[in-house]
């Protein structure tokens, strides 16, 4: 690895935001944080509030029997907005299935996402519009996806120099969690992105706990050691803290485009909610672990920095506040009115190409449907 | 490649294996977004030289010398497809590719229908199959009833170098992901191949021989039995059709039907086991669709329900032409 790599290794945790919206200086990330303006700061808290407010209506949703399922994300906001936000449109995103906050980075329609949710689409937005990848619920399955994608991506850039991938280049970001950082595919996937120089930055969220698991039954030692084995940089940086894991992805997604191989980070957080929506994290964790985490909330901290510099006033939040509330309504609105897709267009979409057993289960399927609609016509006569 | 004697001169006579790398070659040679993946393929040029030569004439990033990892393979098929590659990718054995098969039903086969038809991935995974070699243990399986019975997959295998060559190219041609299964044990067995005439549906049967009195479904390494058992049931005076059925999934009910509207009767064949097999589903289909000209129940030789024997005792496992004879003798028992 270059002086720099190790120099990305050896900083120990990232940490630019203290829990008590303390900014501290940083040698080495500061240069990745010299635009970072007011107007960027407002941004990042509003892109974590929306993301929260977002969360809460698809939890309610959910509760009042609208939705199969959700996954929960409150707790990891800064995580989320701070890794999507150093992404340019052109990379690619493979996330997992919490990955809310960094689809609103990618400009993915919060009302779509409901889709898959609500049981009315297997996937829910279109990966091509935001390059924003389906939600991927069998663990770490994407984790090679994204191996493999950036692997197409040296390929499209065969025989580009440094300077003009740095310029030019795409690059992935696969997110995974400390649960599925145990799967094989996880390890093989990490394999073939350093054996090809892949311009992938794995990036975990460790949230401490996998459903009901606790993180020290994954591994013995933080995610970030990994990293060395597979012979990539290996970031930790405080997943609670919107400006170190933007600084952090932002130097990740620099050497791994620039054509220098992957990065690992692992984002220390804290999942301050349930795994999904039939979990029941009473069953397994005190409240106390939960009380302890509760003050190092990533909105808390920046609300803080932002008051205490005056960067935000009062109508700041009160105006955040009702775009929250309209932003929900409007997703509520948009979840009860998606129309359910017939199971007939279902056959369409299992092959591109033309396939006789498609065509003629359909058909056999269109019959038999036909037969009832023939009585319930002859019922409204 | 010698041409064969007095036919057209785009008519060369090969090995299956041989036409399997000119087939990669003409893929290689005409979609320069086409890849090759895979364990050991590159420099040795595979464990049965299909790929030889190709990273020489290609080079090592279209060419590639895999880490050993299938679902590092197969994942990364699906990811490099996602970016518009079409990637190739071998896996060394059939028993080997377990590893991956959770890339290939859970995330493969369902991708372009969990978009809602919007992403393809059009991959194509070849898997030298079947066993008669003599080999150890997880050489010699016939996994493709796991693959047929996913929704999304395409599963092909051909009996003869002529396919072989031609259907390599039509599943890179696919915009469907596509398992090419190849039979290993007839890798060395030579065919002309036309390198010039269009190429017959790679998800169409074919009768291979035709007669009136008994049809015999088989596919991949058991077709040249199936022939050589009709060559023999005719010095018992029986004429016997043969249908090689090339396509697993989706499989071809029309040309089968048509074959026993003529003869009555019907025997499948596999090396894979009997139970839960792909004969269960062509039985149970044709007796829907030609149970007035049955004759006799369709009648399935295959492997019994374990796993692959050791190869000392493989003979007494696997299909071979006594078997069918013996099938034909209950089915005209009826």
């Amino acid at each position: 690895m270059s002086r720099a790599a190790n120099e990305a290794t050896e900083q120990g945790l990232v940490q630019i935001l203290t829990p008590e919206g303390q900014r501290l200086p940083n040698q080495m990330y500061d240069a990745y944080l010299g635009d970072v303006d007011d107007d960027m700061l407002r941004g990042f808290y509003r892109d974590m509030a929306l993301t929260r407010r977002f969360d809460q209506e698809a939890t309610a949703l959910q509760r009042q029997g609208q939705l199969c399922l959700w996954v929960p994300l409150r707790g990891q906001e800064a995580a989320q907005i701070g890794s999507g936000r150093a992404t340019r449109p052109s990379d690619y995103i493979f996330p997992t299935y919490r990955e809310h906050g960094v689809a609103l980075t990618r400009n993915v329609s919060f009302s779509e996402m409901l889709r898959l949710f609500r049981g009315i689409s297997g996937g829910g937005w279109d990966p091509r519009e935001n390059n924003f990848h389906m939600y991927t619920m069998v663990l770490a399955a994407q984790m090679p996806h994204a191996s493999g994608y950036g692997m197409a991506i040296n390929l499209d850039q065969h025989g580009w120099d440094e300077a003009k991938r740095a310029a030019e280049g795409d690059a992935v970001v696969a997110y995974f969690g400390d649960g599925s950082s145990t799967e094989g595919e996880t390890h093989e996937a990490m394999v073939f992105a350093n054996s090809f120089n892949a311009p992938v930055v794995f990036f975990c969220q460790n949230n401490q706990w996998a459903i009901s698991v606790p993180f020290d039954v994954q591994s013995k030692v933080d995610l970030v050691h990994r990293a060395a084995g597979y012979g990539m940089p290996g970031i930790q940086v405080d997943g609670n803290d919107v400006l170190a894991v933007l600084a952090a992805t932002r130097w990740a997604l620099e050497h791994a485009r620039s054509g220098k191989g992957p990065v690992l980070i692992e984002a220390m957080t804290y999942r301050l909610g349930a795994h999904t929506t039939a979990d029941d994290p009473t069953k397994y964790r005190m409240s106390e672990d939960e009380l302890a985490w509760a003050p190092k909330d990533p909105l808390i901290r920046l609300e803080t920095y932002l008051r205490e510099n005056k960067i935000v006033d009062e109508a700041f939040f009160t105006q955040l506040a009702t775009d929250g509330d309209e932003m929900a309504a409007k997703v509520r609105k948009d979840a009860m009115a998606f129309p359910v897709p017939p199971l007939a267009k279902s056959f369409e979409q299992v092959y591109a190409e033309a396939h006789p057993l498609i065509q003629e289960e359909l058909a056999w399927h269109l019959e038999y449907e036909a037969g009832f609609a023939d009585e319930s016509g002859a019922g409204e006569k | 490649m010698n041409q064969a004697r007095g036919r057209s001169k785009l008519t060369t006579t090969m090995t299956l294996a041989k036409a399997i790398t000119t087939g990669l070659d003409k893929i290689l040679e005409s979609n320069d977004r086409a890849i090759l993946m895979g364990e050991d393929i590159g420099r040795l040029g595979g464990v049965y030289r299909i790929t030889d030569g190709l990273i020489d004439k290609y080079g090592a990033h279209r060419v590639i010398d895999s880490p050993l990892g299938e679902a590092g393979i197969v994942g990364g098929a699906v990811g490099m497809a996602l970016r518009g590659i079409s990637p190739l990718v071998e896996i060394q054995f059939d028993g080997f590719v377990f590893p991956a098969f959770s890339q290939i039903t859970t995330q493969l086969a369902k991708m372009h229908a969990r978009s809602e038809g919007r992403l393809t991935v059009p991959v194509v995974i070849r898997i030298p199959y079947g066993g008669g070699i003599g080999s150890i243990e997880h050489h010699s399986e016939s996994p493709e009833a796991l693959f047929v019975h996913t929704a999304g997959l395409r599963v092909i295998t051909p009996s003869n170098a002529h396919d072989a060559y031609w259907m390599i190219q039509q599943a890179a041609a696919c915009q469907d992901p596509v398992i090419y299964l190849e039979p290993k044990r007839r890798y060395w067995l030579k065919g002309e191949v036309d390198t010039e005439t269009p190429a017959l549906d790679a998800f169409k049967a074919q009768v291979v021989r035709p007669g009136d009195d008994a049809t015999i479904v088989a596919y991949g390494p058991l077709v040249p039995i199936a022939l050589a058992a009709a060559e023999a049931a005719r010095e018992d005076g029986r004429s016997v059709e043969v249908i090689d059925l090339r396509s697993l999934s989706p499989i071809d009910f029309d040309t089968i039907t048509e074959s026993v509207q003529k003869t009555g009767r019907l025997i499948v064949t596999h090396e894979a086991p009997t139970f839960g097999g792909i004969g269960g589903e062509i039985a149970a289909r044709i007796t829907e669709r030609a149970f007035l000209s049955l004759e006799a129940p369709v009648l399935r030789v295959g492997g019994f329900h374990m796993p692959y024997p050791i190869s000392k005792v493989e003979s007494q496992y696997l299909p071979d032409i006594d078997k069918l004879l013996e099938a034909l003798d209950r089915s005209f028992a009826y």
